[in-house]
């Protein structure tokens, strides 16, 4: 059987969604940016949520979100995106909101946003994306950095008596009686990709219900920030980050 | 027993050659191209060993560009 013969339309199993346009991402390569952008566009197109659907982008590596996939965006203010958030679900409680933010701008500069929309139950899905430091500026500590650490910032590590603990959200937000849904995922294997696609799945879901806030927290790699090898970040991520923040649902209503 | 063939379509432009695809393959079909670069000056992927794809599409679930596109069907 020859290459030609299996290349037909009628053989194609996987293809890039529609609703991810043909733009460029300007993310460094192998950057778990990408991976995830396309699992949003792949379920709203699959779900045919395309028009019902307004992202809230972040200030951060990802606030050129709204170049790539091709639906209704709202750009934040650093760190604000749950308030704004908060605000186009209460005028249009029909439509399928959620925000997509970093670290730095979740849980560094809006971390009061975050708990106070989780606290108040606001319908909206929220996507964080966790690679443990500011990749956008060039590599600095962000709340999320594991201890011992190196970043611009940390040259020796992160220390405790110096720059205190990492910050687990998930953790934080699971507690509080607003959130329905608080998970954590990653997108380092083909089968942990389908797992984060489902969580997203259900986080949209939960926010079309009307069920509370769900929070996808997704365990990313930054290896330009950390100075590797995509391939290498990703062994390093399931070394090292897995341990403080592990795999799974923390909360599930 | 019907034998499952593959191929994959790799969209050279977008490619920036993290190499993930080629790590997440299980059939050691996919390679970097050596000396050849796309026109942003990357690397991109390709069909080393185009006879040993069976289509499961791990390559295309990893990639941070969409860049993959998967056929599939059974050899008779």
């Amino acid at each position: 059987m020859e290459i030609n013969d299996i290349i037909k339309p009628e053989n194609c199993v996987y293809k890039k969604p529609t609703l991810l346009n043909d733009t460029n991402m300007h993310y460094c390569p192998g950057c778990s940016h990408g991976v995830v952008h396309k699992l949003i566009a792949e379920i709203l197109e699959e779900k045919g949520w395309g028009d019902k659907a307004i992202g809230v982008s972040p200030v951060g590596c990802a606030v050129f979100a709204y170049k790539y996939v091709d639906i209704d965006w709202v750009e934040a203010a650093h760190g604000r995106a749950p308030a704004l958030a908060t605000a186009i679900k209460r005028l249009q409680p029909d439509k399928l909101v959620f925000t997509y933010q970093g670290d730095g701008d979740l849980a560094a500069i809006g971390t009061g946003e975050t708990i106070h929309a989780a606290n108040r139950g606001e319908n909206i899905a929220i996507i964080f994306i966790n690679n443990a430091i500011y990749g956008m500026t060039g590599g600095q500590m962000a709340p999320t950095t594991l201890l011992g650490m190196k970043t611009a910032t940390t040259p020796y590590g992160r220390r405790v008596d110096l720059n205190g603990y990492p910050l687990a959200i998930s953790e934080l937000v699971a507690h509080l009686d607003g959130s329905c849904y608080v998970t954590r995922q990653s997108v380092h294997t083909p089968a942990a990709v389908r797992k984060a696609k489902a969580a997203i799945i259900h986080a949209f879901e939960n926010s079309m219900a009307g069920k509370g806030t769900s929070l996808v927290e997704i365990v990313s790699t930054c290896n330009a920030g950390w100075k590797m090898t995509p391939a290498q970040a990703n062994d390093w991520m399931v070394e090292h980050m897995f341990k403080k923040y592990p795999i799974g649902d923390l909360k599930n209503e | 027993m019907a034998k499952f063939r593959g191929a994959v379509v790799v969209n050279e432009e977008r490619c920036k050659g993290c190499d993930l695809c080629v790590v997440a393959c299980p059939c050691d079909v996919l390679a970097l191209q050596p000396k050849e670069v796309n026109n942003r000056g990357y690397h991109f992927a390709y069909m080393q060993n185009p006879e040993k794809c069976i289509g499961c599409a791990s390559c295309a679930l990893v990639c941070p560009d969409a860049c993959i596109e998967v056929y599939k069907t059974t050899e008779k």
